[in-house]
């Protein structure tokens, strides 16, 4: 009977605690009153080097095997990221310079075609022009698939005749006689 | 002996058990209904943001990505409040005087945060993953609603644990394919019902997914 009265006081006892929602934790994006900044999520100290750095900057010398899921992935993600300004063809077109921010070069002249394409990872790490670096929001391999992507891009506008199957030439003389 | 009762007493009683039946039933129904009041659930209301803005505008008129601006939704539990430098990635060069994109460049200058208030939270002790989610093709428009026709972003769903089960007793037809998560429109995908159908089925097997143990309180409390 005791019992049964002491389960009885639980929910009360709970109730008394409240703040249930809000518990005395920090969660990522909480405000702070114990650091300068106000930030919960405090940045490492300069110099710190994370555990998988070595990893990171690896995977940003190491051009990844060219395949068909590295250009899907950089299909994704340059939908993601390149194409609000780049466009979905690469031609610079986006729907941001359309709304006032400096046109960018289309990926289609004849300077970015004979550039190698780590040129392209390059301005996606630090940035180029009033472009920002991307390195905050795209990860290197990411970076390599993107590079590989616009590769894509552009041998799909600036392609010879001769180096088309009997097939696709069929094809297109029936689009473009 | 004296009469304890008076003749009235037995009409009393009833009346006043009445009232208290009535008084019970009064108070479940006021508190239930406060419970799913938008009220309570804060669905549909506004806060007040230090800057007003517009994913009606980022979403629906630029087309811009979800994951452009949430960063993290694909790899980690947050989706990721974006940092400063991302809205100014844009803003340094578009809307550059614009008083109301003023705290944005305060924030640039002084490494301060800019201070938003929160609309989909959470309470503490629920443990949610964004990464899962996505990863298995529950679309963001399912909890988040039509963010591209939001000129100031509310909630859109109630996030009670009765409609966070709702999909985890029964994920199949709630399942997208991933590659097309952050797509805002789905009105067309019942259009071959038996297909979708199936399609939700299918992802169940393929991801391993046992919604028998998605109702597990640990799932969500841990």
């Amino acid at each position: 009977m005791t019992r049964l009265l002491l389960a009885c006081l639980i929910p009360v006892a709970l109730a008394a605690c409240g703040g249930m929602d809000h518990q005395p934790r920090y969660d990522s994006y909480e405000r702070s009153s114990l650091f300068p900044d106000g930030k919960s999520m405090q940045a490492p100290p300069q110099g710190a080097v994370a555990l998988d750095d070595p990893a990171w900057s690896a995977a940003l010398e190491n051009r990844p095997a060219m395949g068909f899921e590295l250009l899907q992935r950089g299909r994704e993600r340059y939908g993601i990221y390149c194409s609000p300004c780049h466009d979905a063809s690469g031609h610079g077109r986006g729907t941001v310079p359309a709304r006032g921010f400096p046109r960018p070069p289309s990926f289609h002249i004849s300077r970015l075609r004979a550039g190698p394409s780590s040129h392209f990872v390059d301005v996606i790490t630090r940035g180029h022009g009033v472009m920002y670096s991307y390195a905050a929001r795209v990860a290197p391999a990411d970076r390599w698939a993107i590079a590989a992507y616009i590769r894509a891009l552009q041998i799909s506008q600036n392609v010879p005749a001769a180096a088309l199957s009997p097939d696709e030439l069929a094809k297109l003389g029936e689009v473009a006689p | 002996m004296p009469q304890i009762f008076t003749a009235s007493a037995d009409t009393r009683l009833r009346a006043a058990l009445l009232l208290v039946v009535l008084a019970v039933l009064g108070a479940g129904l006021l508190v239930g209904g406060y419970m799913d009041s938008s009220y309570a659930t804060l669905v549909g209301w506004v806060r007040h943001q230090p800057v007003p803005f517009s994913h009606e505008h980022h979403v629906g008129g630029l087309g811009i990505d979800c994951r452009y601006c949430h960063t993290t939704v694909e790899v980690s539990k947050h989706a990721g409040l974006p940092a400063t430098h991302v809205c100014m990635t844009c803003h340094s060069q578009v809307w550059t005087g614009a008083p109301m994109l003023a705290p944005v460049r305060d924030s640039l200058a002084s490494g301060r945060p800019i201070a938003w208030q929160r609309v989909a939270r959470l309470p503490d002790y629920v443990y949610f993953n964004h990464a899962i989610h996505v990863a298995r093709g529950v679309p963001c428009v399912t909890c988040h609603g039509r963010i591209d026709r939001m000129p100031l972003t509310v909630r859109a769903k109630p996030f009670q644990m009765g409609w966070c089960l709702e999909c985890h007793r029964n994920p199949a037809p709630h399942l997208r394919p991933p590659e097309q998560v952050t797509r805002m429109d789905w009105s067309d995908w019942n259009r071959r019902p038996e297909e979708h159908r199936l399609y939700g089925d299918l992802a169940v097997k393929a991801y391993g997914i046992e919604p028998s143990k998605l109702d597990d309180c640990n799932i969500c409390h841990r």
